[in-house]
């Protein structure tokens, strides 16, 4: 019997053990720099509750029942942004058929955005014969809503179309046309009816609604009142999302963080940063924007590090795909934001895919893969001794 | 006139069965109703569990009833989120069996899980015994494919959760409407037993679900499953299995069948494509039944078609060993058998087997699990249980995994 009180006592004592180190034997949170997802700081609780409702919806997996296809890229916005991060090659898409700023010429062909992916028993698209193309792979998703809130005035400030200050480095904007059911910002910059477009790999789309209405009929084949053409048949169709559901999807766009730069003060790092300025890469891949007004209070008048200009540049024949969107040419490409650039292998599968396609398998072959503007860069870059050039790549990956 | 008179007639058969019972239930119910036990500790050979369970029998009505319930508490962390405690209700099950003639066995088990949020006919079926190598069974079977799909009740086991390779790779309880036989051959210590059965085949949501990856338990959520098979086509089930007294159960079980709708108006319009899972299990107990080894090991392969997302995988494995050793048995308090075992469970499945077309690099989409676990059980029908369940997932790409840590308590007992 006094057996049976030890045994009574050990159990309790295990469970009140158990109880106190329940902490040490859950897993810790990774820290919020170590990670590309999560709301910006300062959200309220109201918006914090659509932040998590873009979440999840961010996270949906459509279906046949639920409006996939019939003809498809993905099957959820997740599977090309996994963890908010780059794409990976097997969800890379192509866009196909405009080589100039006379427009696509194969919209009646399934342009511009080839569906290689179909429900069982339908065919997936095919690129018709002779049609140009382009890959892309799919952007990190954090810090769009900062990038969406610089003003135009500023955009405009920054390009030198004719590089009059002959640094080599022009930038412009891509002038486009908005969609009817897009409504231009208060005070919108024009051009001969053509707006200032900011978001994709040449700066063809206007704003983070317009990116997602497309992202779910073009990549998935999800029709809403903002575009209910279906990309498989090309009859208008009755909404297959919400718009309460785009909307909380853009909102939650808006409102994830911007990624933090990791390892700041490691002298290595700050070596880097300065030979980053020194070799001129930060003529394009700005350090410092600022936003402007945004009706989300934590987007407004926000001096923050983006590593881009928005703007478009020549990137040499290289990089030339022979395509484009509104009135960029083809070897024009959007400066891409380089912060969060060192976690990208942990959306991309523990590799790098680089560059608008993925091309690139580490972050010297981008570099090395700079033309047109970037040229001088790319050279400044090779005459940089092994010490140097570790600097560098260690500084780009803290970002 | 007539539909108020069987309306009475009806009311009238009610009450009296109500009365009769009130007036039973004044007297001491232990002495009418008869427990038929077990241990369900010990075991026959898996495909009898169904049979093999504790029953309630009412003097000598040829009816027993009897059921088993399940529930627990859970903290869960994933990377340092956790949504806090939950408390579980996961099932309530009833069973009823009934001796319709000699040789002729109806059972019945229903079930609801999570409360009422799920409630499925889990096993109707009835039983015709030519010959004890031959027996005639129809209505709603399981399907015998693995061990744990067969052998489930919630009281046999020391683990709150149901192994992956029983859930996410086998959907169990997966069970269909169909016919079949089986049969069983004894030879001094060792029995041959032998099941085959054509169901209802599973449907094309296996490879279009909102779990985004394929998934034979989104292909039996179809409520039509039971009246109509998708394809138009059995799905065919068969498992032999072995036991020697003295060293354990070895099973091996096939199952395969059209799960597309591949026809319609009787004109084809899609390529028929398969669903077939292949598994293997085993049960020993050693050192005196002190320790005792199962497992079960399942392969699955879904036929995809090509131009659609690779996210949906053609090829499935899911494993997992647990190993229970009692560390006491005795009288404890006033149980006279109590046991108290301690548990060790690893599991592992990979839903999406192969390589990117686009690069030639592993698909990821996989899970691992350890799970050591404390259990107490004052009869054998009834288990306290303690879990701990450390488990890492890995998404589709291969991206870092996450991490979730569990602490569970619960008990299940039959009654």
């Amino acid at each position: 019997m006094i057996k049976l009180h030890y045994l009574y006592a050990a159990a309790i004592l295990g469970v009140t053990a158990t109880m106190f180190s329940c902490e040490k034997l859950t897993p810790q949170a990774t820290a919020d720099n170590e990670i590309l997802d999560g709301p910006m700081d300062g959200l309220s609780g109201m918006q914090l509750n659509q932040f998590f409702k873009g979440d999840a919806a961010f996270s949906e997996t459509f279906t046949a029942t639920t409006g996939l296809g019939s003809v498809f890229v993905a099957s959820s916005c997740i599977s090309c942004h996994a963890g908010d991060g780059k794409g990976h090659p097997t969800t890379t898409l192509t866009r196909f058929g405009q080589t100039d700023s006379t427009g696509n010429h194969y919209l009646h062909q399934g342009g511009p955005q080839l569906q290689n992916r179909a429900l069982p028993g339908f065919t997936p698209e095919v690129l018709p014969a002779g049609a140009s193309f382009s890959k892309f792979t799919a952007p990190a998703v954090t810090g769009l809503g900062l990038l969406a809130t610089v003003s135009e005035a500023d955009l405009l400030a920054m390009t030198d179309p004719n590089d009059i200050d002959g640094d080599g480095i022009s930038g412009t904007v891509n002038w486009i046309d908005l969609p009817l059911t897009i409504a231009a910002n208060q005070n919108a910059i024009t051009q001969n009816g053509k707006y200032i477009g900011r978001f994709g790999k040449k700066a063809s789309t206007y704003n983070l609604l317009q990116q997602t209405i497309t992202a779910y009929n073009q990549d998935m084949g999800i029709t809403s009142t903002f575009d209910a053409k279906d990309v498989f048949s090309g009859h208008d169709l009755d909404p297959e999302v919400s718009n309460q559901t785009i909307h909380d999807v853009v909102f939650y766009l808006h409102t994830l963080k911007a990624p933090i730069q990791r390892n700041q003060n490691d002298a290595e790092v700050i070596a880097g940063k300065k030979l980053f300025i020194q070799i001129k890469c930060a003529s394009c891949h700005k350090t410092e924007l600022k936003s402007g007004y945004s009706p989300i209070e934590v987007l407004s008048n926000k001096s923050f590090y983006p590593y881009t200009d928005l703007l478009l540049h020549d990137m040499g024949h290289t990089l030339d795909d022979a395509y484009t969107e509104g009135s960029a040419h083809s070897y024009e490409w959007r400066t891409p934001a380089l912060w969060g650039l060192g976690l990208s292998p942990d959306a991309q599968g523990g590799n790098y895919f680089l560059m608008h396609d993925g091309r690139a398998n580490s972050i010297e072959a981008a570099i090395l893969l700079h033309g047109g503007e970037g040229a001088s860069s790319k050279s400044l870059y090779q005459n940089l001794s092994a010490n140097e050039k570790a600097a560098l790549i260690k500084f780009l990956e803290s970002l | 006139m007539k539909t108020y008179m069987f309306i009475y007639k009806i009311a009238f058969v009610i009450l009296s069965i109500m009365l009769s019972l009130s007036t039973r239930a004044q007297t001491d119910t232990t002495k009418t109703l008869q427990r038929l036990a077990i241990d369900s500790n010990r075991q026959k050979l898996n495909m009898d569990a169904v049979y093999n369970r504790p029953f309630l029998s009412v003097g000598k009505l040829p009816v027993a009833l009897g059921g088993y319930l399940e529930a627990n508490t859970q903290y869960q962390v994933t990377d340092g989120v956790s949504d806090g405690f939950s408390f579980q209700a996961r099932r309530l099950t009833l069973f009823m069996s009934s001796t319709i003639a000699r040789k002729i066995k109806f059972l019945s088990e229903i079930e609801f899980e999570d409360g009422t949020k799920e409630i499925n006919i889990e096993f109707a079926a009835m039983d015709i015994e030519f010959h004890p190598m031959l027996n005639f069974r129809g209505g709603i079977i399981m399907n015998p494919i693995g061990a744990f799909n067969q052998n489930h009740d919630g009281p046999r086991w020391d683990f709150i959760d149901r192994p992956f390779v029983a859930t996410a790779i086998i959907p169990t309880t997966l069970a269909s409407a169909g016919f079949g036989i089986h049969g069983k051959h004894f030879a001094n210590n060792w029995v041959l037993g032998y099941e085959t059965y054509l169901t209802n085949g599973f449907d094309d949501h296996i490879i279009s679900n909102t779990d985004g990856r394929t998934s034979l338990a989104a292909g039996k959520i179809n409520p039509l499953r039971f009246e109509e098979s998708n394809s138009g086509l059995p799905m065919f089930t068969g498992k032999f299995a072995v036991r020697n007294r003295k060293i354990g159960e070895a099973g091996i079980s096939y199952m395969t069948g059209v799960y597309n709708k591949w026809k319609l108006d009787d004109i084809k319009i899609d390529n028929k494509r398969h669903a077939s899972v292949l598994a293997f299990d085993f049960n020993t107990s050693i050192f005196k039944n002190r320790l005792s080894l199962m497992g079960e090991l399942a392969k699955v392969w879904v036929v995809v078609p090509d131009a659609y997302t690779q996210q949906y995988g053609q090829q499935q494995l899911g494993i997992y060993l647990d190993a229970i050793y009692t560390v006491l048995q005795r009288k404890i308090s006033d149980w006279d058998n109590a046991k108290l075992n301690a548990g060790l469970r690893i599991e592992y499945a990979d839903f999406n087997q192969g390589t990117f077309n686009e690069n030639g690099k592993n698909i990821g989409d996989h899970v691992w699990a350890i799970i050591p676990a404390i259990a107490f059980r004052p009869v054998g029908s009834t288990v306290l249980r303690f879990n701990y369940r450390f488990e890492q997932q890995t998404d589709l790409l291969g991206n870092p995994p996450a991490n979730t840590a569990a602490f569970q308590f619960g008990f299940s007992t039959y009654f």
